[in-house]
């Protein structure tokens, strides 16, 4: 067993694996972070998105190895105690989600591109969303709530 | 009155009850019964099975009818909290639980609100009269006097009241439901009609929210089962050295089935990849180019008049036109976001189940069977999964946990893989439709006839086929379960004669099962298509030509609603927009759901890029009357749904397979719709507060294939057939509608 100390949602884990390339999702979810999700392990759907040091990536295909001491954030960690995110709140306020699975990854890829693009176009939207799948249908609402988190639109 | 389920311990009802997520408004999740889950019935005929009064001055509202994301949980709360006079935030929600709610039916057919509310209604509506009853005689006041709001039972014309809890005590109402106990007037409504906000969203927002696939047992093991590479392979052997590598791991075979189990996910999953496995050769699939034309020529075809009503003229009249075509709607996948996944706990006395599956109580005698238990001792809990759509594998995923954990002892986890899911999901079959009609010059259908080939749902299947029961030869249930596709198979227009015959299929080559909507996508995308084929032969406006054949006024209405508000121009399709590189056009289509539910007429508008095929859809414009509406945003986000799903199925969706397996495993060899493709979509809701509620989960799914394809004929003159609509289908199609 080797250990990768990973930092999670501001805090330092310990990961224990025997395989280096154990996919970042099962360990979170092994550290009961279970927000993230397994949708494909291929990184087509988008379901397991985390935030690592800012940028919006694909916990399926991020090994623990080539996470460790990097700065990991969770949908459980996006926001401080007691408050919501923007990008969340907002969600909530549009009823941006239906079953829920993908809902975590979406808002993933919400805040990291308001984190480096703060006032995107519908469009800028739609492509930083573009590969984050959706089945139940809940897209026209989960632009609108990012073009709310954003201060824009209605 | 018998206790819920005298054959479970108490002791583990009360570890289920206390695993019981409920979801109290406002957000916070709460765990119901930390200690006392009351013995209650489920008898569905009587209100103790739907509702209890708690000391507390909450209510606990149980529904055989579950969750998927298509908000039921706040739906019954609304209908519960309103019939009874009591605050919707007082409302708490229990569902899909084989010990604790009544067997309501599985929550498909959109039946969720239109027969599992309405009963809850009643049931309310009787809890509510007990209530009155009760509290007049105690307080020696005529019932005519007394009214109920806010929990308690009140005086009409002021003075003190009396809470539910203290009318009832410890009791219960020991009551039928009674079809004669009166219901609220829909004009006083305070809680039934408002956009209350669903109570699970918050959760789902912040990483609180429990699905299936993140529930654990103390002890759990995780099982991957090993599909066969073809389908009807046999195995022959398996090599358990093979993962010897992998720490605590361990292989389980009963006949076919194959499984994996390891202490952990990831070594589950990779002991599977690296599991050796020799299985038989099989390939009898059929060729799939061929597929569709082969469907007429199934030897297993038995054929039934659907309808025939009314005679043809004997001699078309002048100017009339005689036309037929064919349209075809290939085996598509639920597709879930989520592999499926389930926790099993079976021991030898008794199983708990934990499943997202719609039909929880469907599924008792179907898992009491193949574990060789008595149905009471099994027991389902419905927690929430990866949407679904009608029966995706979380019921196969929750056989395999079942199998697993009843051979080692232990509680399973078995979570499938995404090929697992695209490769063995039930599906949705494939249909084929032959129609042929007459028009008169005036825009008169003279004759309409409707020949539909599609598998038939076997009659009497006493349970479901799962794939592991049958690959364990744990079962020998086999039949084929499809939903009611045969509905909308006719058109809603006067016709002289109509005519439908179906082709029964026994047989499909991939396992069938209801898929949202089932069977109308198909049926609808084909009787719409070829009113529109008749529109144009009598060079009429669509939508005129529509109106022209109706007399339900609420078809008219829809109809009416959607061609303003797309702002719709009156004249024959196709359009003159010839020459340009991009063509753009508009269609619609309208469907009255199973002719009895749901009205929805539909628009929608699309670029199409000649050179290359690709359409872009601009514009989606629905109205949409399903009697009276509950939530008004969560039956929008439900159309929302139902439009973008659809566009994706129509556009996109086609399960692949060669001739012994399904070979479109991932998204990007059965890709679904994605943000960049999204349209604008307006939606415009009648709302009908005195008509009965019909469902909003499937009806506008119904319209979309055809609206799509008519817009495409408009904007370019090409006549879409065959589903999906693929760029490289319409760039064909455009090639030959210029040469011919």
């Amino acid at each position: 067993m080797e250990t990768y100390n990973l930092r999670v949602n501001g805090f330092a884990r310990t990961v224990e694996s025997d395989d280096p390339e154990k996919p970042l999702l099962y360990a979170l979810r092994d550290l009961g972070l279970t927000a993230t999700k397994y949708g494909c392990g291929l990184g087509q759907c988008g379901s397991c998105t985390v935030i690592i040091d800012g940028k919006a990536v694909r916990s399926c295909r991020t090994s623990v190895q080539s996470a460790q001491g990097k700065s990991v954030t969770t949908l459980e960690g996006l926001s401080a105690d007691a408050t919501l995110h923007p990008v969340q709140a907002a969600f909530i306020k549009e009823q941006a989600a239906q079953c829920g699975y993908c809902t975590s990854g979406l808002i993933m890829s919400a805040a990291a591109l308001l984190a480096s693009n703060p006032k995107p176009t519908e469009g800028d939207i739609r492509t930083a969303l573009d590969g984050n799948l959706c089945r139940c249908g809940t897209h026209v609402r989960v632009v609108r709530a990012v073009l709310a988190a954003s201060g824009q639109g209605g | 009155m018998k206790p819920a389920h005298s054959a479970l311990s108490r002791r583990r009802v009360l570890q289920g009850g206390a695993l019981t997520v409920a979801f109290a408004l406002g957000g916070s999740l709460e765990i119901l019964a930390q200690g006392a889950e009351p013995a209650k019935t489920l008898d569905a005929n009587a209100v103790d099975a739907y509702l209890t009064i708690n000391a507390n001055g909450t209510v606990t509202l149980y529904s055989g009818k579950v969750d998927l994301g298509q908000g039921l949980r706040i739906a019954l709360p609304q209908i519960a909290a309103e019939e009874l006079g009591i605050g919707v935030d007082k409302i708490r929600l229990v569902e899909g639980d084989t010990a604790l709610t009544p067997d309501q039916g599985r929550t498909s057919g959109s039946t969720g609100i239109q027969r599992g509310g309405m009963q809850i209604r009643r049931a309310a509506a009787t809890a509510r009269k007990a209530l009155i009853d009760l509290a007049a005689k105690q307080m020696n006041v005529a019932a005519d006097d007394l009214t109920t709001t806010d929990g308690s039972v009140r005086p009409r014309f002021g003075g003190a009241g009396k809470s539910f809890a203290a009318v009832i005590g410890n009791g219960r109402f020991d009551v039928k439901l009674d079809p004669k106990a009166p219901l609220k007037n829909p004009a006083d409504y305070t809680i039934v009609g408002r956009s209350l906000p669903r109570p699970d969203v918050r959760a789902k927002c912040t990483g609180g929210m429990k699905f299936v696939h993140d529930f654990k047992l103390p002890g759990m093991l995780h099982a991957r089962v090993v599909r066969p590479p073809a389908i009807g392979a046999r195995l022959i052997s398996a090599d358990e050295s093979s993962i010897a590598a992998f720490p605590r791991t361990r292989v389980l075979r009963i006949k076919d089935f194959l499984a994996v189990l390891a202490e952990d996910e990831w070594t589950a999953m990779r002991a599977h990849d690296a599991l050796r496995a020799q299985w038989s050769e099989w390939d009898g699939l059929p060729e799939q180019a061929k597929f569709a034309d082969e469907l007429r020529q199934d030897a297993s075809i038995t054929e039934q008049v659907l309808v025939d009503k009314g005679k043809a003229p004997e001699t078309l009249p002048a100017g009339a036109k005689r036309l037929s075509a064919t349209y075809f709607w290939p085996m598509q996948s639920h597709a879930s976001i989520g592999p499926s996944c389930a926790v099993a706990d079976v021991r030898s006395d008794a199983a708990t189940i934990w499943t997202a599956s719609q039909g929880t109580h469907g599924n008792q005698a179907t898992f009491a069977r193949f574990l060789k238990l008595s149905p009471e001792k099994v027991r389902l809990i419905y927690m929430d999964g990866a949407g679904c759509y009608g029966m995706n594998g979380h019921e196969d995923a929750a056989a395999d946990a079942a199998i697993v954990s009843q051979a080692i002892g232990k509680p399973v986890r078995v979570q499938w893989s995404r090929a697992d899911e695209h490769g063995f999901d039930p599906k949705g079959p494939a249909q084929l439709l032959d129609i042929s009609g007459a028009v008169g010059a005036d825009g008169r259908i003279l004759d309409w006839r409707t020949d539909v080939w599609l598998p038939q749902t076997t009659k009497g299947l006493p349970y479901i086929p799962l794939l592991g029961p049958l690959a364990a030869g744990l079962d020998d249930v086999n039949g084929l379960n499809t939903g009611l596709i045969s509905q909308n198979t006719d058109p809603s227009y006067a016709a002289d004669k109509i005519q439908v015959v179906a082709h029964w299929l026994k047989t499909a080559p991939l396992r069938p099962a209801p898929l949202r909507s089932p069977g109308k996508p198909a049926n609808c995308f084909a009787v719409e298509s070829f009113t529109d084929e008749l529109a144009a032969a009598a060079r009429m406006d669509p939508v005129e030509f529509r109106l022209r054949g109706l007399s339900d006024p609420r078809s008219i209405a829809v109809l009416k609603r959607a061609a303003e508000l797309a702002g719709w121009q009156p004249r024959p399709s196709p359009g003159s927009d010839k020459g340009s590189e991009i063509a753009r056009g508009r269609g619609v289509a309208h469907v009255h759901y199973k002719h009895d539910e749901t009205y929805v007429a539909t628009v929608i508008e699309i670029a199409v890029e000649r050179a290359s095929g690709r359409i872009k859809v601009e514009r989606v414009v629905c109205a949409h009357d399903c009697g009276q509406i509950i939530n008004p945003d969560g039956v929008r986000a439900q159309v929302e749904g139902c439009i973008i799903q659809t566009l994706s199925r129509v556009l996109h969706e086609e399960v692949m397979f060669d001739r012994s397996r399904v070979t479109s495993l991932d998204w990007a060899s059965y890709p679904i719709l994605r943000f960049s493709e999204v349209p604008k979509i307006e939606i415009a809701l009648i709302d009908r507060p005195i008509e009965r509620p019909f469902g909003a989960g499937e009806a506008a799914c119904a319209p979309i294939g055809a609206a799509l394809g008519n817009a495409v004929f408009d904007a370019t003159g090409a006549r879409m057939r065959t589903i999906p609509i693929t760029p490289v289908r319409l760039a064909a199609a455009l090639t030959d509608h210029r040469s011919g």
